[in-house]
């Protein structure tokens, strides 16, 4: 869709388009199966009979990335874990969003320390932060209605929704910290 | 006249076929969630009904992803055979008198081939995608395909010993007095086991057992190349009910309602079935599925055809 993406942006409106997708993208958040802490508990239980994650029919769990919409950073990124997650997000297929579940994906929770990421928000796009220590589930559902109004309003054909990049000096700092980190391990 | 007859009843067990295999997608959520104690999708539309449209246009909008390590024409290929092959065993199936698209004499024997070519797909697809879950996927695939191929074929020859025809019209209309399920209880539980492995449905769904091997053969697939595995799927289980239904609980026969009603009726009893078992069983160790086979089931099948044909010849 990229060829598009400069020549219509002024003169079309695709709004009837942009609706049934982002309709079609919203109602079906497949989420990959990804636990890190204790944060993971919470999302298993939200798919439990008690709080059921199927109703938003966000149920489908992909173990595969290549499947997956949603990745769930569910718990504490270390920074050893932190190649990895960014990896798992690259193999995912656009288009993809990314919640951060609790405290520690947000902004590193109560672990600042030389080994643990300040927050997933330094290698991949966050769409939707949730609070918490964990949140309980019913917190993960409003993250996940409110990214559902997030998809609900992003034009499609006209920008792709993690067409917002990072900042490039962001990833340079995070690859400084693992190389650190690395370097530490070696020693 | 006839030919258009014949053209409207293959267009209309195609799209047929392809609208239960969605709407099963469906069913399968909701009836899970039924027996787990849950609502299931129901923001959706009414009763959450429209959960397959929105997985359906998302599943087409995803990104198509083709592997650049993966053997392209393989990769592309394999999807499509599984969708293919089941959709050409439909043709053999009588759904009611007239509604069949080929009325093979060798229904049966169309149906098993088809069912043997429809390995390819997983083979092809674990092992074009150069990664390691999925070839390890894909050759379990094969080595449980090859065991349970053999005695689904051999579950089958009592029915056709008792019906003396290979043709499935034959076949339902010889089960006018008698379903065959009674004098065959071994062969359509030997045959109901062996099609939920042919299937690859829970409890042996260990080609894509995702505990162990991420997504099995098509952890490499996204978009809708995935979605045809995810629709074929839902097709073979369509194949063995209806298979399950003509062989052994007598077809279209019944009795006040049309024949298409009591077809779809027996359909349905044996999809939920599937899908009941999905929800209460674990799965086993590849090695006690291989034992299993081998050691139980084929032995049991062979007694059973030694077995009927001595009484068909003691009787006859």
């Amino acid at each position: 869709m990229s060829f598009l993406q400069n020549q219509f942006e002024k003169n079309v409106v695709v709004t009837s388009v942009d609706y049934v997708f982002n309709w079609a993208r919203k109602s079906s958040i497949w989420p990959l199966t990804f636990g890190l802490a204790c944060c993971a508990i919470e999302m298993i239980a939200s798919s439990t009979a008690r709080f059921d994650i199927a109703r938003f029919g966000a149920e489908v769990f992909r173990p595969s990335p290549r499947q997956a919409d949603l990745l769930l950073v569910a718990g504490t990124v270390t920074l050893k874990m932190a190649p990895v997650l960014k990896r798992l997000y690259d193999q995912m297929p656009e288009p993809k969003w990314v919640i951060a579940m609790g405290a520690c994906a947000g902004v590193g929770g109560p672990f600042n320390t030389y080994s643990v990421l300040q927050g997933v928000d330094k290698i991949v796009p966050v769409d939707v932060y949730v609070t918490g220590c964990p949140p309980r589930p019913e917190n993960l559902f409003y993250a996940l209605l409110k990214l559902q109004d997030k998809i609900d309003q992003t034009p499609n054909l006209v920008r792709r929704p993690t067409d917002v990049r990072l900042d490039e000096s962001m990833l340079e700092e995070f690859k400084k910290q693992v190389r650190i980190s690395q370097m530490k391990q070696t020693a | 006249m006839n030919g258009l007859y014949q053209l409207a009843v293959v267009f209309g067990v195609l799209v047929v076929a392809l609208t239960i295999a969605a709407g099963l997608i469906w069913l399968e959520r909701r009836l899970l969630a039924l027996w787990q104690d849950r609502y299931g999708p129901n923001r959706v539309g009414p009763f959450g009904l429209f959960q397959v449209l929105a997985d359906m246009i998302k599943i087409f909008t995803k990104e198509d992803w083709t592997a650049p390590f993966a053997d392209k024409a393989t990769f592309i290929l394999a999807p499509a055979i599984i969708v293919v092959t089941v959709l050409l065993s439909f043709a053999v199936v009588p759904f009611a008198p007239g509604i069949v698209v080929a009325d093979l004499d060798i229904g049966l024997l169309f149906f098993l081939g088809m069912s043997s070519l429809g390995v390819y797909s997983v083979v092809l697809a674990g092992w074009s995608s150069d990664n390691k879950y999925s070839l390890l996927g894909g050759m379990r695939a094969a080595a449980q395909m090859l065991s349970y191929e053999v005695f689904m074929g051999l579950s089958l020859m009592g029915v056709v010993v008792l019906a003396g025809s290979f043709s499935l019209t034959a076949i339902v209309e010889a089960q006018r007095n008698l379903w065959f399920v009674v004098p065959q209880f071994l062969g359509f539980l030997l045959f109901m086991i062996a099609g939920i492995a042919e299937t690859r449905r829970l409890p042996f769904d260990l080609p894509e057992a995702e505990s162990e091997l991420i997504a099995g053969y098509h952890a490499e697939y996204s978009g809708m190349k995935f979605g045809m595995f995810f629709v074929g799927e839902y097709l073979g289980i369509i194949l063995i009910s209806s298979m399950i239904t003509v062989l052994f609980f007598g077809g279209w026969l019944g009795p006040v309602l049309p024949g298409i009603v009591w077809f779809l009726i027996k359909v349905f009893f044996f999809i939920a079935f599937f899908i009941l078992l999905r929800a209460a069983l674990p799965r086993p160790r590849f090695d006690q599925l291989m034992s299993w086979g081998w050691k139980v089931m084929l032995p049991l099948t062979l007694a059973n055809v030694l077995v009927t044909g001595a009484l068909v010849l003691a009787f006859a």
